[in-house]
């Protein structure tokens, strides 16, 4: 199989669930108790804005009408507008977006960095004391809420030592890395145990595999054995533990975000439920749904790209 | 006789596994002159594969040397330190692995991967290197090398990885191939397909070659001199010319019985009967002892080392007669004898 | 141990959870209060025994139903496939695209605050997990021979399935379920931290932590205690797990 054969046919498999994901979030609102208008605009709402949300929303129509309506609207992007800032929920989300993205991008660059070195430590002094400790680490790390890890880390590195700052998003590529640090940091310390277990097994069989002995067979360094043949086939095994804890990540931003203060979508999906706007909530929930399923299609291409294997499964 | 290039003298190998340890090679000694092959032949798990990986240093984990001699062109590898160890392997000493898929790296170019050992020892530049695996590849017998240089190995057939090993295995033109069944893996047609390369390559390079395998047919294809191994010990070495037809160890005659002969009538095979014994805690006495049909009550008792006999020949067995008479009367192993 | 304490939690403290007691607020650790109080004056060490209980027990019933439904749904796809297993592997796709957290906050605020919207919020999102671990490990049971040989003898399907199967099939959705009772206190405490998980006055460890981040300059262990508390169970059931993981492994 070809690599663009095997992309085209992964992307059909993907229709399905981006179909059905579209389908939850348009029976989310007809989960709501009681009239979904009336909620929204709270009880005090006049009788003209619930009949106008109405209309909207086609709520006096048949299901399927009203799902073809949402599926349509949400084809062209449109998911309607922010009860609480009066504009497109659409305009809205895809700015928080963007300061999502680089946080998740931060988080993963910092947990390889965390994670790599330690697995490569664990597994090259298997059973070792080094390798006791490295394996400790999830059994402490998993249990973490990240909420937890972000007040800890603004308790030290910013507020005892004032290494970083903790609040907020300063402007400029070198005040974005800075201010993202600590959350980003909060969002990694959260996946890297996981990586770090996953990535430390899958060296220890790269290890043992034949194919490290053919390499050391051939006489070259023992650095370039780790790095050209153990850690690549390591890492793109681990990949897939990677791009299944993306949705972990995404996740996490909700909290870290808001313990941040950092203006991206999981601060807004949290603030919006706050300010009950529920365009706003099922729009992120669907965008933050398809980054799910965009991710694992990428990390699915990317495998593909690192082990040829795959394609031919 | 040519001159010494190789001679293992009283190695030892232990191999420690989750409880036990695995006495894997014990005090095997012997000798291979420059431009010989020599096959090594046992069953599974008899310690020749450990016995080969020992002489590289290749050891699985849990696996060390624990006495002998490795003296490979006047210098004993095993005091060698990691340095000079890496100068040795694929320089002078190439290996060839088992199983072609699993020896080379899946997310690698095969070119890539031949043309490591030349960037490494000869001080090739990355494009003298891929120069070198395209020629390396062409030798091998590889169609469309320069094309197959981008392949990964799962797309390529079982006997064109294994062409590819053995082109990393010679790209530095070693004085020393140790082949690791190097046909096992692979389907019969291609198997002469590999073996006939292996015979061209020696002829035109020179290099000697240790061949393990548990196929005397292979042996007495490509071999100069066998070493028969069981139980983690040698239990008969000599030429090959000498020992196939005239066996003198009674385990030598059990794996010739065994070995499927078209020509005659006779094409059922003769099993040995019994099973090897535990290399973790080894009986006194001879190891073939309990499977043999010649043992005597002194075959109990005592050390059996490989005792020299006429014309380099050697044999653990101290009832040879018995053994050779009972080959002489078989019509198929006889019959080569008389030759 | 934990568990022990939670249950014993009104034998061992003498302060309740709940009543307000301002004069005494902010206290630091002494022997009276030995981890001092919070802003209203409550009883920290108190609060972290009564706030175990709670979300203890919504972990563990949510996860059991999870549990339960998701393996019963899994053994239907993987025994009988066919329309049954298109339906339900949709339906665990389209769910698990879904970001965990993302999905279950969601649920919250739609059914709006309370307990009995965690617990549906939680048991929507975590059973396609088990469906998920069943179906694949009945996949690979189904076929080996002693099924077949049930099958062959005409059992019932529910008596294969009971009798034979699930035995097979169960362990690796039971190690997992010790992993996933961590994540769902995690899910918990994050859900009271953001202020939509169970609401006040009820002593709860993530409410507990949103308190006490206003304080961290000041009294930093009312911030820092509750999230000790979590890590503590997280490494308990971890290693029971584990303990869980080997017996069954073993057998």
């Amino acid at each position: 199989m070809t690599r663009g054969m095997y992309i085209r046919r992964r992307l059909l498999l993907m229709l399905p669930t981006a179909f059905g994901v579209t389908l939850v979030t348009f029976l989310m609102i007809h989960l709501i108790p009681g009239d979904p208008a009336v909620t929204m605009l709270g009880v005090r709402a006049t009788p003209k804005a619930v009949a106008a949300l109405h209309r909207e929303w086609g709520l006096n129509k048949p299901l399927y009408e009203q799902y073809w309506l949402f599926l349509t609207r949400v084809v062209r992007g449109n998911f309607g507008v922010s009860l609480f800032y009066n504009s497109s929920a659409t305009g809205i989300i895809l700015s928080a977006s963007l300061v999502s993205l680089s946080l998740i991008v931060y988080a993963v660059v910092l947990s390889v960095v965390i994670a790599v070195p330690l697995a490569v430590l664990a597994a090259t002094h298997r059973n070792g004391i080094s390798d006791q400790a490295v394996r400790a680490i999830p059994l402490i790390g998993m249990g973490m809420p990240s909420a937890w890890i972000a007040i800890m880390l603004i308790l030290l590195m910013g507020l005892k030592f004032h290494l970083f700052p903790v609040a907020g998003l300063q402007p400029g590529v070198l005040g974005h890395l800075d201010s993202l640090f600590l959350p980003g940091l909060t969002l990694s310390l959260g996946i890297a145990p996981l990586l770090v277990r996953s990535l430390r097994s899958s060296l220890i069989d790269a290890f043992d595999a034949d194919y490290v002995t053919t390499a050391r067979s051939k006489g070259i360094h023992e650095y370039r054995v780790l790095i050209r043949h153990a850690i690549r086939n390591a890492l793109a095994s681990s990949l897939n533990i990677l791009g299944l804890q993306i949705a972990f990540l995404i996740s996490g931003t909700l909290v870290v975000e808001t313990v941040f203060a950092l203006p991206g979508v999981g601060a807004l999906m949290v603030n919006s439920i706050y300010r009950r706007d529920f365009p706003v909530v099922q729009g992120v929930t669907f965008v933050l749904a398809l980054a799910v399923i965009l991710t694992n299609l990428g990390t699915d291409v990317v495998h593909s790209l690192l082990d040829p294997r795959v394609r031919f499964e | 006789m040519t001159d010494l290039l190789l001679s293992v003298k009283n190695l030892r190998v232990e191999l420690a596994t989750h409880r036990e340890v695995v006495h894997a090679v014990e005090d095997v000694s012997f000798d291979l002159g420059a431009g010989q092959t020599l096959g090594i032949v046992g069953e599974s798990g008899c310690g020749k594969s450990m016995l080969l990986r020992a002489i590289l240093g290749l050891l699985p984990r849990g696996g060390r040397v624990t006495g002998g001699q490795v003296i490979f062109q006047g210098t004993d590898l095993l005091s060698l330190n990691n340095q000079q160890r890496r100068d040795v392997r694929g320089r002078s000493i190439g290996m060839i692995f088992q199983e072609p898929m699993t020896a080379l790296n899946p997310v690698m170019h095969v070119g890539d991967q031949i043309a490591e050992g030349p960037i490494a020892h000869l001080g090739y530049t990355k494009k003298a290197g891929r120069q070198r695996a395209v020629e390396l590849m062409q030798q091998v017998g590889i169609p469309d090398a320069r094309r197959r240089f981008r392949a990964y190995p799962s797309e390529l057939s079982g006997g064109m990885r294994q062409r590819v090993m053995i082109a990393i295995a010679l790209a530095c033109e070693p004085q020393l191939l140790l082949c690791d069944e190097p046909t096992t893996a692979l389907d019969v047609t291609i198997q002469d397909q590999i073996l006939k390369l292996l015979l061209h390559l020696q002829e035109s390079t020179g290099v000697s070659m240790i061949f393990v395998t548990h196929d005397l047919a292979v042996v007495s294809q490509m071999c100069q001199s066998l070493a028969v191994m069981y139980a983690a010990e040698l239990v008969e070495f000599g030429l090959v010319a000498s020992v196939l037809p005239d066996p003198t160890h009674p385990y030598t005659l059990g794996l010739l019985r065994a070995v499927p002969d078209f020509d005659k009538v006779k094409a059922m095979l003769d099993p040995i009967p019994g099973i090897p014994p535990s290399l973790v805690d080894p009986p006194e006495g001879c190891r073939f002892r309990p499977r043999c049909e010649f043992a005597q009550e002194d075959c109990a008792t005592g050390d059996f080392p490989l005792q020299f006999t006429e014309e380099g020949r050697a044999s653990s067995c101290i009832h040879q007669v018995l053994c050779r008479n009972a080959a002489h009367a078989d019509p198929v192993i006889g019959s080569r004898a008389a030759h | 141990m934990i568990i022990g304490l939670a249950l014993a939690a009104p034998l061992i403290t003498s302060y309740s959870p709940t009543v307000l007691n301002p004069s005494q607020g902010l206290l630091a650790p002494s022997l009276h209060h030995l981890l001092g109080t919070d802003e209203l004056g409550r009883d920290v060490w108190t609060r972290l025994l009564y706030g175990a209980r709670v979300d203890l027990e919504i972990a563990f019933l949510a996860v059991l139903a999870s549990f339960v439904f998701g393996t019963a749904v899994g053994c239907v796809a993987g025994f009988f496939g066919g329309w049954a297993d298109v339906v339900a592997m949709r339906a665990v796709d389209v769910i698990l695209a879904f970001p965990f957290f993302v999905l279950v906050i969601a649920l919250v605020f739609i059914l709006g605050p309370g307990t009995k919207s965690i617990y549906i919020a939680i048991i929507a999102t975590d059973w396609v997990s088990y469906t998920w671990i069943i179906r694949k490990e009945i996949l690979s049971t189904k076929r080996l021979e002693f099924i077949l040989a049930a099958s062959a003898l005409g059992y019932r399907p529910l008596r294969i399935i009971i009798r034979h199967l699930i035995p097979n099939v169960i362990t690796q959705a039971i190690v997992y379920s010790m992993s996933d009772i961590v994540f769902t206190i995690l899910t918990i405490v994050t859900l009271g931290f953001l202020g939509l998980g169970v609401p006040p006055p009820t002593p709860e460890w993530g409410s507990m932590m949103s308190d006490g981040q206003q304080f961290i300059t000041s009294h930093w262990q009312l911030a820092t205690v509750p999230g000790i508390a979590v890590v503590i169970i997280g490494i308990g059931l971890s290693l029971f797990g584990d303990g869980i993981a080997d017996r069954l492994r073993v057998e």
